[in-house]
């Protein structure tokens, strides 16, 4: 039951740039089309959306569609995409209207879509509330906070402090302090 | 050991029972989708169960060390809700998924005219998408619901080899296997079929086209009947080749038909200390995820 004539990386491209409303179709199977071809899903995922021709609204028209539609890979893939949609050497980059998407992800327990969410684009992008309680929530669920992007950038008072609340509610509680939480207060204070 | 259970609604269960089920060899699942009790009412319902059969589910399998799939369908009692027939609609984007293996659970609830057309309409879409189908059997009327399936799926453009009839007994089997479907047993503490009984039907059919599962839900289940089945199996003489092959080499071939199949590395029972296989998951399509928590 492999497909008798299976679409190609390079078809399904081609097919996108001209037929945009064939993503729907060509993301779903990209992972697998790439692993044929012994190419990276992701990789294949994030050449789909950039290959989406057209003003910024209606790329992330498109691009809020196939994440509303994706399973947790196609979502993930979305995210990472994110930082070349927005690539300043882009016809039209797509600035800050795609965070739609990353709230959507970081309100999820998901920890893959939680730390695909928190890469350059939210660094560049996401205010500063949404941003703390995102560190804060990957302090909570184990990722490690070196996969947060800009990190160093954007640590502030404001985040130093609900990290010691946190800490010191762990103390209090007799629980262990993840070596993260520290990480994130040095940076926090270096940043001062 | 290591068990493939390939029917268990892990959405009813919880943690507890991942735990149990990863210490007792469990390693790979698949979730039919279904009803769930409840009567749903709209299709949005039915995308956001879809969408935790393939997001919210598998995430939670992983953190156990289980690999989790998914079929999707239209169920037999929704079916007959008007309201739900806009789900069939929405199917063909789930089939294109990657961990999607197989249609279903169709079949027949009531065997009303209502799901005659929606079985027939979705054993279609299995062939449209190259996927198998997974075929539930009426609680009530079993052996002519049995016989009306059979007849359903002889029209379809499906090979009885990429179908599998599940919840089988002792007056369903030999139907099944002359049509050279797949057999399934769902093994409950109460209903449906027990692990000895279970053994006896192996006995008599031999283990060709023999799949175990728990068939675990909100019900009154049990997500280790597959271990149990494979004790009783050992019990009986059956060897842990035997055993293997029921419980992870056939439900691998079965849904391996997809190319969709995502498993971890698995000791195959007689394997020297350190070889691990994927038992032929790699043909066709599927993979094996290397160094996959164990």
């Amino acid at each position: 039951m492999t497909p008798t004539n299976p679409t190609t990386s390079t078809d399904a491209l081609a097919e996108v740039a001209s037929d945009p409303d064939t993503i729907d179709r060509h993301f779903p199977a990209a992972a697998r089309t790439a692993a044929r071809e012994g190419r990276d899903g992701d990789a294949a995922r994030e050449a789909l959306l950039l290959a989406v021709p057209g003003p910024a609204a209606y790329v992330v028209d498109v691009v809020r569609r196939v994440y509303d539609h994706g399973d947790a890979a196609e979502r993930r893939a979305v995210l990472l995409a994110l930082p070349a949609l927005d690539a300043p050497d882009r016809p039209d980059p797509i600035g800050d209207t795609a965070l739609p998407i990353v709230r959507d992800a970081l309100r999820t327990n998901d920890t893959r879509l939680v730390a695909a969410a928190l890469g350059p684009y939210a660094a560049a992008h996401l205010d500063d509330d949404a941003w703390r309680q995102a560190v804060l929530k990957v302090l909570f669920t184990g990722i490690p906070v070196e996969q947060v992007a800009g990190l160093a950038d954007r640590a502030d008072d404001e985040l130093a402090r609900m990290v010691r609340d946190y800490a010191a509610e762990r103390e209090a509680a007799g629980r262990v302090v993840p070596p993260d939480a520290r990480t994130v207060l040095a940076l926090a204070h270096r940043a001062d | 050991m290591r068990i493939f259970d390939p029917h268990i609604h892990m959405t009813s269960r919880t943690t507890d029972d991942y735990q149990r089920m990863h210490a007792a060899g469990v390693r790979a699942v698949v979730e039919p989708s279904f009803w769930l009790g409840q009567p749903r009412t709209s299709v949005g319902s039915f995308c956001d169960y879809f969408d935790a059969l393939l997001g919210w589910e598998p995430f939670r399998a992983s953190q156990y060390g289980i690999a989790h799939h998914a079929t999707i369908g239209l169920n037999p009692k929704e079916a007959n809700d008007a309201r739900c027939r806009e789900v069939l609609d929405v199917l063909p984007r789930y089939l294109a998924k990657d961990r999607v293996v197989a249609v279903g659970e169709l079949g027949y609830d009531s065997m009303t005219p209502e799901e005659d057309d929606v079985f027939a309409a979705q054993l279609a879409l299995a062939a449209e998408h190259e996927l198998p189908a997974l075929v539930h059997t009426p609680h009530r009327d079993k052996l002519a619901g049995t016989r009306r399936t059979l007849d359903v799926v002889r029209e379809s453009a499906l090979e009885p080899g990429a179908v599998l009839v599940d919840h089988l007994n002792e007056m369903t089997v030999d139907v099944v296997a002359e049509s050279g479907c797949w057999m399934g047993f769902s093994v409950y503490p109460d209903t449906k079929m027990d692990e000895h009984r279970m053994v006896e039907i192996l006995r008599r059919h031999g283990l060709d086209r023999m799949i175990v599962n728990s068939a675990a839900d909100w019900g009154n289940s049990d997500p280790l009947k597959t271990r149990r089945v494979a004790e009783t199996m050992l019990a009986a003489g059956y060897t842990p080749d035997d055993v293997d092959r029921v419980l992870w080499r056939n439900p691998v071939e079965f849904y391996g038909q997809s190319g969709r199949l995502e498993l971890p590395e698995t000791q195959a029972p007689g394997a020297s200390e350190g070889e691990l296989v994927a038992a032929g998951a790699t043909f066709m399509g599927n993979s094996v995820l290397r160094g996959a928590r164990e």
